[in-house]
């Protein structure tokens, strides 16, 4: 049984469709790629995932329980945690808010403290930086605070959408170790990026969304030598 | 304002340090207004115009508590029994409004939501009007509002000590919520992103309904103050308080806490020095008192139309 099976899902903006019929699934300890271009319906798909937006038709089953329509809040408690697009850091937080309240649902104190002794054992930069304001943190001490945030509420599935976004290309390999290391920690991740060789680099299987609908799915390894996915997204 | 009665000679600094006491009084009150319109203010970006019928109510809940308790309780306990007793009705009240009214117009504009807001503030008003034929109720303490210290020609009276104590004890416990726990911390993200938040497992509605029940508690403690300062309770006191409130969070820098209380200390502290300025230029100073809170609400809205805590972005990209 996968971890997060999506069926036919639907969405719309206003009247018109965002996703038609998307469905696809990610198995327990794999690292599954959405790929597509601007506006193909990624993020909304991510957002449909995690409760933000409703959604019309299809179902979403997350370890077998189906949570299609939940409230936001109550799908992170299942332990699906979505990163959202530009980070979302709370700017006028310190890190340690920012952390603390990536794990608002847990009552135990003790356990709070252990998950971020953690983050920051995993960041050490965020562990230096515990005391300052979210807003003042470079653009991948960011990205990291955010992934940290996630990692509070202890995920087993993270919906990670574009984390190489904004990031300097030096340090876009380093949000890559960050990646396969979570990997290794047993998380297992949906990953929506533009940057389709990173992604594919990173993935097991992969799929490809144009225009609200999947048009192309595979082994990632088979999708990095697929003619019309190096064309498109690979830019060779 | 306090009347003064009866004193003849007063030197300037004497003066200067009677109207600082009662400015501090008259701006703890204006603070604790402030501070629910900016909390709400913060959070969903509606300028809740019920906010000052919510302190009517609280001040109605307080008079009509003591009412019937003081015979057993009299004194500042009962009294503060009274005021605790309106807090909790002033929450259920007001997580109603947010319930009924406000909820089902979050993600309308802005604008809808105000006129909704200036809908409950007129249907609260007028439901207390009828309830009360529109006559003022009469609050009696029991307690001499005249007794107090005097330090030469300067007054400071047992009951603006309670209430100073009151408000700083409130206003002390209300930072230290916000600061430290994790609602506080909730309620402060929210004002920030509401998505991000929901991402994190907060649930938001039930964070903006504590906002409300908060807020209006805080309302209602300035409610039953205002029984025991004024004496009197009528269902048009939200009026001009709600106002006061509002400019006072506008000095302050809306949405921001600590600039609520600030700026409603500055507003009590101005209003007080310039109705002295006017008294003394031989014309009736409480008749301009008005005249200098919303003077100051122009020339604020003007030149600083952040407020003086308001918000400066830290912003890295």
């Amino acid at each position: 049984m996968p971890l997060l099976e999506v069926q036919s899902l639907e969405t719309f903006y206003g009247k018109v469709a965002a996703l038609r019929s998307v469905s696809f699934s990610v198995g327990e300890g794999q690292i599954v790629t959405l790929l597509g271009s601007n506006g193909a319906g990624k993020s909304t798909t991510l957002r449909a995932i995690s409760g933000l937006i409703p959604t019309v038709a299809g179902k979403v089953t997350f370890c077998g329980e189906d949570i299609t329509n939940l409230p936001a809040h109550s799908i992170v408690e299942r332990g699906l945690v979505h990163l959202p697009e530009g980070r979302r850091i709370f700017k006028a937080l310190s890190v340690i808010e920012n952390l603390e309240l990536g794990s608002y649902m847990l009552k135990d104190n003790k356990e709070r403290q252990k998950r971020m002794d953690s983050v920051f054992e995993r960041f050490p930069i965020l562990g230096t930086r515990r005391k300052q304001l979210g807003g003042t943190l470079s653009g991948g001490e960011q990205q990291m605070l955010a992934i940290g945030r996630g990692l509070m509420s202890s995920p087993k599935l993270l919906l990670m959408d574009e984390p190489s976004m904004g990031i300097a290309p030096l340090i876009v390999k380093d949000i890559t170790n960050i990646i396969k290391s979570l990997h290794s920690d047993g998380t297992t991740i949906l990953l929506v990026e533009q940057n389709a060789k990173m992604a594919l680099g990173l993935a097991n299987y992969g799929y490809v969304l144009d225009n609200g609908s999947i048009v192309l799915e595979g082994d990632a390894k088979d999708l990095r030598k697929d003619e019309k996915v190096v064309k498109a997204y690979l830019g060779i | 304002m306090l009347a003064l009665g009866g004193v003849c000679v007063f030197s300037f600094s004497e003066v200067v340090l009677q109207q600082l006491i009662n400015g501090l009084i008259l701006g703890s009150f204006y603070a604790l207004v402030a501070l629910g319109y900016s909390m709400v203010y913060g959070i969903i970006k509606l300028l809740n115009f019920a906010h000052g019928d919510i302190y009517m109510i609280g001040a109605f809940a307080c008079l009509s508590v003591f009412g019937v308790i003081s015979k057993e309780i009299p004194g500042l306990a009962g009294i503060g029994l009274s005021i605790a007793a309106a807090m909790v009705l002033a929450g259920i009240i007001g997580y109603l409004v947010q319930r009924v009214a406000y909820r089902p117009m979050l993600e309308a504009p802005r604008l809808s939501l105000l006129i909704t807001a200036i809908g409950v503030s007129l249907v609260i008003y007028n439901t207390v009007m009828l309830m009360t034929n529109g006559q003022p109720l009469f609050f009696f303490s029991g307690i001499d509002n005249s007794a107090g210290f005097s330090f030469g020609n300067i007054r400071i009276t047992y009951v603006q000590i309670f209430m100073l104590a009151l408000s700083a004890t409130t206003m002390l416990a209300l930072s230290f919520f916000i600061s430290r726990t994790m609602m506080g911390k909730a309620m402060r993200a929210i004002a920030l992103d509401q998505d991000a938040c929901r991402l994190m497992g907060i649930n938001v509605n039930k964070i903006i309904g504590s906002t409300f029940i908060i807020g209006s508690m805080l309302a209602a403690i300035a409610g039953g103050m205002a029984c025991v300062y004024y004496g009197n309770v009528q269902y048009n006191m939200g009026y001009t308080i709600g106002i006061k409130a509002f400019t006072s969070a506008v000095i302050g820098g809306i949405g921001s806490m600590p600039g609520a209380m600030l700026g409603g200390l500055l507003l009590g502290l101005l209003e007080a020095i310039g109705t002295q300025v006017m008294t003394s230029m031989g014309m009736s100073g409480s008749a301009w008192k008005d005249v200098f809170a919303f003077g100051i609400l122009i020339v604020m809205l003007i030149l600083r139309p952040n407020g003086l805590m308001g918000k400066t972005d830290v912003e890295r990209m």
